[in-house]
């Protein structure tokens, strides 16, 4: 039987975008802190950690989205860890955000002004103090716009799951879609929702922005 | 962990991945070259002194930047036949990434016109140059000058997003790999090859791109 696209379809869609929702939280949580380490690592006076983060980066800036979560979700059986589908996702992503989080962030430390990490130095602060009340406050404040930035593309990209059979937004839609007949109705609808969620988002980010260019 | 990995299946299938690169590697251009005709088109409408035009502009560049790319595939392949536009899948995959990469390589090109000093026309025009060179020389060149490290990384992004046009089978490099993957079960050494495939690839494309930069750019400026 052909279902016509009405109601139940769309509620049915939006029970997927809480997947949706849920996993870019997450993923930007756990993406976060290791992105903040990343970002540490890649900026540090050691230099094979800077290189081990520079090899990192690259490799998650160098590689499909797609292909990182299929080598997750291939990956971690072998290393002997049965998850389940959505949690290799999550992994998937949270590694994804991590390595774009980290060049972020890096370049937000590297902005501050090498006087302020000196300043510190001469006062007699360890590094912890230095990167916790010096450094990553000011980094944090000029961050802010490139990081919101980036969750839009962390809630675009949860999209990609759809492809591994994740019930999330996309491929609830795929499935309505594929019961109704009518794609153009109902991608035209997903489509609408993601604009709901990622359109708050981009309008803070440009507004971050201004604020901070006007700051100087 | 007793998974022995076996590589060989997948290199075997060397042809196979190399023929899904080399398409990989021509849509991606094509929609590089097509983007960035209508990103330019994009950035002077949204620059217009008219408003209609304008509000076409953002309208536009708002929604393909905050949808997802693969919603964008499915509604262009999937959605569009009923409005009578019947596309292969290889001409939907290109048409979808023309029209993403044209909102975002306009928002960057629009910053880069934002650079060019207002003083740097009014010169062009006081030595009697036509209009068109105007906008060709005094405002579009410096103004790609000035952004083409983030045109460039744009450009990245898009050649890696092609690999979801896989999901409406274009034949391009993941759906090599999904294919081999099919044939010999070796999940994980199958993406793991295709991920150092597109590391090669985003390294090659970075090279090529500097190099391009590189004779475009190479013009005198003081």
């Amino acid at each position: 039987m052909i279902r016509t696209f009405g109601l139940p379809e769309i509620q049915f869609i939006l029970e997927g975008a809480k997947w949706t929702i849920l996993m870019s939280l997450a993923a930007f949580i756990f993406g976060g802190a290791l992105g903040l380490l990343v970002a540490l690592a890649r900026t540090s006076a050691i230099r094979p950690l800077r290189v081990a983060a520079a090899c990192y980066i690259q490799i998650f800036q160098g590689t499909p989205l797609l292909v990182q979560l299929f080598a997750v979700y291939f990956g971690l059986p072998l290393l002997g860890v049965n998850v389940e589908l959505w949690l290799a996702v999550v992994t998937g992503l949270a590694l994804h955000a991590s390595g774009f989080l980290g060049e972020i962030w890096r370049g937000s430390i590297e902005a501050v002004p090498r006087g302020q990490t000196e300043a510190a130095r001469a006062l007699g602060l360890g590094y912890f103090a230095r990167i916790r009340d010096v450094v990553l406050p000011q980094a944090l404040r000029i961050s802010l716009p490139a990081t919101v930035g980036f969750m839009v593309n962390l809630v675009k990209g949860t999209a990609v799951a759809a492809l591994l059979g994740l019930t999330e937004m996309t491929r609830s839609a795929q499935l309505m879609s594929n019961i109704t007949f009518e794609p153009l109705k109902v991608y035209a609808s997903v489509g609408l929702f993601y604009f709901i969620i990622c359109l708050p988002l981009t309008l803070c980010s440009a507004r971050l922005e201004k604020r901070l260019n006007a700051q100087g | 962990m007793d998974y022995s990995f076996d590589f060989a299946p997948v290199f075997q299938a060397w042809r196979l991945l190399a023929e899904g690169a080399w398409a990989t590697t021509w849509i991606s251009a094509i929609s590089m070259a097509a983007g960035l005709v209508l990103g330019t088109i994009l950035t002077a409408m949204r620059m217009a002194p008219v408003g209609v035009l304008r509000a076409l502009a953002i309208g536009y560049i708002e929604i393909i930047r905050n949808t997802p790319f693969l919603v964008q595939v499915f509604f262009i392949f999937f959605g569009l036949p009923a409005l009578g536009l019947r596309l292969d899948a290889m001409q939907a995959a290109i048409l979808t990434m023309t029209l993403n990469c044209s909102a975002y390589i306009a928002e960057i090109v629009r910053s880069g016109v934002q650079s060019i000093r207002p003083g740097q026309i009014e010169a062009g025009k006081a030595l009697g140059l036509p209009s068109f060179d105007v906008y060709r020389f005094i405002v579009f060149r410096p103004a790609i000058r000035a952004v083409y490290p983030s045109l460039c990384s744009q450009f990245i992004l898009m050649m890696l997003n092609t690999s979801l046009v896989a999901s409406i089978s274009a034949q391009e490099l993941t759906y090599a790999a999904q294919m081999i993957d099919n044939r010999t079960f070796r999940s994980f050494e199958v993406y793991f090859v295709l991920g150092a495939i597109y590391l090669a690839l985003s390294q090659l494309f970075s090279l090529g791109l500097q190099l391009i930069g590189r004779s475009y750019f190479s013009y005198p400026t003081k």
